[in-house]
């Protein structure tokens, strides 16, 4: 075990975890921000994506002592009240199910928004293409980030 | 009868900012003592707020709370129940706050998520509920007023004098009303009356999932909890021979180590310690039954599919007569693999039992099974154990089984400690109750006009229970039926999958008419619209459908997908009966820099009324994705009895880049409404299936699609 600093939704967090321990399962059970959810724990569903200095990555294959002093943001993070544009299309359009996969969606689409605020629906495609959603809201996926990114503009 | 929701919602988030905007500590749930699920207990309720019924309370502010007792899994019923009650009572919506309720047998009827039958069930006693409260604040505003009740109106929230222009709020008028004696006969509303019913509108918890917060099973901490997780044996018909926990038992976090029946389950301070000490026992196995592999039931199949001995489930006319004077005899056979569940929030529930009493807490499509269960298992009656429920990540029959609720009970009864069991991905695939395989033999018997004269159809299927639905379409419109199934019994457990049996019969059903109205020179739309006309006109035997609404979404969806009017594309159809809803569908594959690729599908349904237009659509969607992702991908095969895919990197889904374009309609005809959580899901392989036969002359015989030969250049991204 050893202490980590870690720097979460612009605030300092110390966690005293083994090394090893994906940065998923310290956000879950020792800081409490279970938003940040866990589906397959080896980088195939998506459901643990966070930011890592603004890019998506899985936290479920990131162990804690490789974050450093990375910024890392969570859907707890993504805005202060649940206003940012991928969240209100996100409801505008209606797209959770079951929601167990939408904050991950939600990640890696606000990710690609901070990029590319233009995507083509391919490009679009293609940074989804890691999210699994087992119950099958693809289609308004696709339409809220059009959405998040006409809100953009 | 005294209901309040008491909010426990010790969240961490709060601890944790209240620290200030320095430094915050990470700690462990034992220390913070935090629990995060909004509960709903027996208590007082809020200052003036009353009870009209188990459905509803208004508090003097106006605020209706409406209590949604069934499970919710995504089939979106927790905005849907209470849509029917606010409408009724003529509410405002935006005053309206949607509580799950916990389990209560005494205040609710039937909270199951399965069979889509929440809303044929429920319809009118949701409709009672908000009728009867309305009815009851109509009075008291009479009362109040001085004047007639047949002079008051109701909207939005007030009750409405329109001769004096008076308006009351419901909740001025709450306490009053609640005293009135519930009227015995209410009248509940017209349908153009409806406000809210038939409209779009949005999932209730969409902030909370959107935002993050504490929804589902996992995310439940509590004071005090620990971490299970159970190795169970990897292959099926293996038993525990030896243990060996010491390496396990010593490593960090970890509190114990125990043996029950077949499990060996490590307890622990936090979920990753407990992994990795999972990862440290070492336990060998023995056989204690049948060792199964896939080739096996390959062979199985094949054989039991010639047994001179089957369960004959529906027999009419002389078959035998009809085959042996028809001009043409088509025979065709099919087969389907296992499939995991795999819902998105692996298994998991939280489970605290002391000497007083058993708390449970999770995600569970029959929370009264497993408290009865629990119950059961503990030897207390069922009234000491308390059911609370979370939103479920996904069920689609998985979490209609309760070994995941036993086992946390069992564990927490061994450990003496509050414990979540959790389930990984792998444990989830490797853990049984899958869809059974399944192989049909299908033949017809057609005249020389091309009339179907006879029709058999034999099932075999592993652990499947019947393998056939004798009384869906065609049977009813044929003479000549014999329809028969077999099961092989396996140590390999299977379990309702999302539209049971039906998830694939339809697809090798719809395809094999497809041939038929082929061999029979007839286009598919009006081979299947001569035999329902023909079961209309006089039915053979029982019928379990209903001939009208079967064509009514034919010529709906033949109509808005331009069928055999297209000359660009290749259709395909198939149409399919379940659960009392009625779905046709039609996909369109066009060449692609000369790949054939599936671009569209049509869908038309029959639900009779549409209650919330967005939730409908969402699961017509849902089910079509469904059932196209595992005709393409879904594969589950075992070696030695043990699952050969464990996780998402061999057990392919669909995702987003292979989805085409889907375009649904809906039958307005008024009928009271049925479920949607699973029709959709059944007709689509066949009418994807059709579609590539149209366009390469290609049939397909076996799921998954995308391991046949035949599927070999087919493209599926969208965007290539
Ligand atoms: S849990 Fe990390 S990608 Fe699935
Ligand atoms: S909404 Fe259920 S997995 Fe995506």
């Amino acid at each position: 075990m050893a202490l980590y600093k870690l720097q979460i939704n612009g605030k300092t967090y110390e966690a005293d975890v083994d090394a090893d321990t994906p940065l998923l399962w310290v956000l879950r059970d020792n800081l409490g921000l279970v938003g940040t959810k866990y589906g397959c724990g080896i980088a195939q569903c998506g459901a643990c994506t966070v930011h890592l200095n603004g890019r998506a990555v899985r936290s479920c294959v990131l162990p804690v002592s490789a974050v450093g002093s990375a910024k890392v943001t969570t859907i707890e993070g993504l805005s202060e009240n649940g206003d940012h544009p991928v969240q209100l299309a996100w409801d505008e359009v209606d797209v959770p199910q079951c929601g167990y996969c939408q904050a991950g969606q939600i990640m890696t689409a606000a990710a690609l928004l901070a990029e590319n605020p233009n995507p083509t629906p391919a490009q679009i495609d293609n940074a989804m293409q890691g999210n699994i959603c087992r119950c099958g809201t693809y289609h308004r996926i696709r339409e809220a980030v059009q959405l998040a990114s006409s809100k953009l503009k | 009868m005294e209901m309040t929701i008491k909010t426990n919602r010790r969240d961490f988030l709060k601890i944790a900012s209240a620290a200030g905007g320095g430094l915050l500590l990470g700690f462990y749930w034992n220390e913070a003592g935090a629990s995060v699920i909004e509960s709903v207990t027996e208590g007082a309720l809020a200052e003036g707020e009353v009870t009209f019924n188990s459905y509803l309370t208004i508090s003097p502010d106006n605020i209706v709370t409406i209590f949604s007792p069934n499970p919710e899994l995504g089939q979106n019923i927790k905005t849907t129940f209470p849509m029917i009650v606010a409408d009724e009572l003529d509410a405002d919506w935006s005053k309206v706050k949607v509580v799950q309720a916990a389990l209560d047998t005494e205040k609710y009827d039937r909270q199951v998520t399965g069979g889509s039958g929440a809303i044929p069930h429920s319809w009118d006693r949701l409709r009672q509920a908000g009728a009867t409260a309305r009815h009851m604040l109509v009075e008291a505003a009479a009362k109040r007023l001085g004047v007639p009740a047949s002079e008051l109106s109701t909207d939005n929230g007030f009750v409405i004098h329109k001769k004096s222009g008076k308006k009351l709020s419901y909740g001025e008028l709450a306490a009053d009303a609640s005293k009135i004696t519930p009227p015995q006969d209410v009248k509940l509303k017209e349908r153009s009356e409806f406000k809210l019913i038939g409209k779009c509108v949005r999932n209730v918890d969409n902030f909370e999932m959107i935002t993050g917060k504490p929804l589902y099973g996992l995310d439940v901490y509590r004071d005090g909890m620990l971490v299970g997780m159970i190795q169970r044996p990897p292959s099926f018909g293996t038993k525990i021979k030896s243990v060996d926990v010491a390496a396990a038992k010593v490593m960090p976090g970890i509190v114990d180590v125990v043996t029950f029946k077949n499990n060996v389950a490590v307890v622990g301070k936090s979920t990753w310690q407990v992994m990795k000490a999972r990862k440290a026992l070492r336990i060998e196995y023995e056989p204690d039954g049948n060792i199964e592999s896939s080739t096996d039931h390959d062979r199985l199949l094949k054989e039991l599919l010639d047994s001179k001995e089957a369960e004959v489930k529906r027999k009419d006319g002389d078959v035998d007569a009809a085959f042996a004077s028809a001009a043409t005899k088509i025979v065709r056979e099919y087969q389907c693999p296992f499939l995991a569940h795999a819902p998105m929030e692996p298994m998991n529930f939280f489970a605290h039992v002391r000497e007083d009493g058993v708390e449970l807490i999770g995600p569970t499509q029959t929370p009264n099974s497993a408290r009865t269960q629990v119950a059961e298992m503990l030897g207390i009656p069922p009234e000491k154990v308390t059911l609370q429920l979370t939103r479920l990540g996904g069920g689609f029959g998985r979490r209609l089984k309760t070994d995941f609720a036993l086992e946390a009970a069992e564990l927490s009864s061994i450990v003496k400690a509050p414990i979540k069991l959790i389930w990984t991905r792998e444990d989830d695939m490797q853990g049984g109750s899958y869809r059974p395989a399944v192989r049909y033999r299908f033949e017809a018997a057609l005249d020389a006009r091309g009339n179907l004269i006879g029709y058999k159809l034999r099932g075999v299927g592993i652990n499947s229970g019947n393998t056939t639905r004798e009384h869906n379409f065609p049977s009813g419109a044929v003479d000549n039926v014999l329809i028969e199934t077999i099961e092989h019994q396996s140590p390999i457990t299977t379990g309702a999958w999302r539209a049971p049996i039906t998830n694939f019969l339809a697809f090798a059903e719809q395809s094999f008419l497809d041939e038929v109205a082929l061999a029979a020179k007839k286009d598919p739309v009006q081979f299947r619209l001569e035999l329902l006309e023909r079961a209309k006109q006089r039915p053979v035997g029982q019928l379990g459908y209903d001939a009208d609404r079967m064509i009514g979404v034919i010529k709906l969806v033949a109509e808005k997908s331009g069928w055999g009017k297209k000359r660009d594309v290749a259709q395909g159809f198939s149409v399919y009966f379940s659960h009392r809803s009625y779905v046709a569908q039609v996909a369109e594959v066009a060449m692609k820099n000369n790949q054939p690729t599936l671009q569209k599908i049509y869908a038309a349904a029959d639900c009779g009324i549409v209650v919330n237009e967005s939730g409908a659509r969402q699961q017509v969607v849902g089910g079509i994705v469904d059932g196209l992702g595992h005709a393409l991908y879904g594969n589950l095969t075992f070696k030695n009895g043990e699952a050969e895919q464990k996780n998402f990197d061999t057990y392919r889904l669909i995702r987003m880049k292979e989805v085409p374009e889907v375009e649904v309609h809906f039958v307005d005809n008024g009928i009271s409404p049925t479920g949607l959580g699973e029709p959709a899901l059944p007709p689509t392989g066949g009418a994807v299936a059709n579609a590539f036969f149209k366009a390469t002359g290609k049939r397909l015989y076996r799921q998954p699609f995308m391991q046949q030969p035949e599927m070999e250049g087919v493209r599926l991204d969208q965007r290539m």
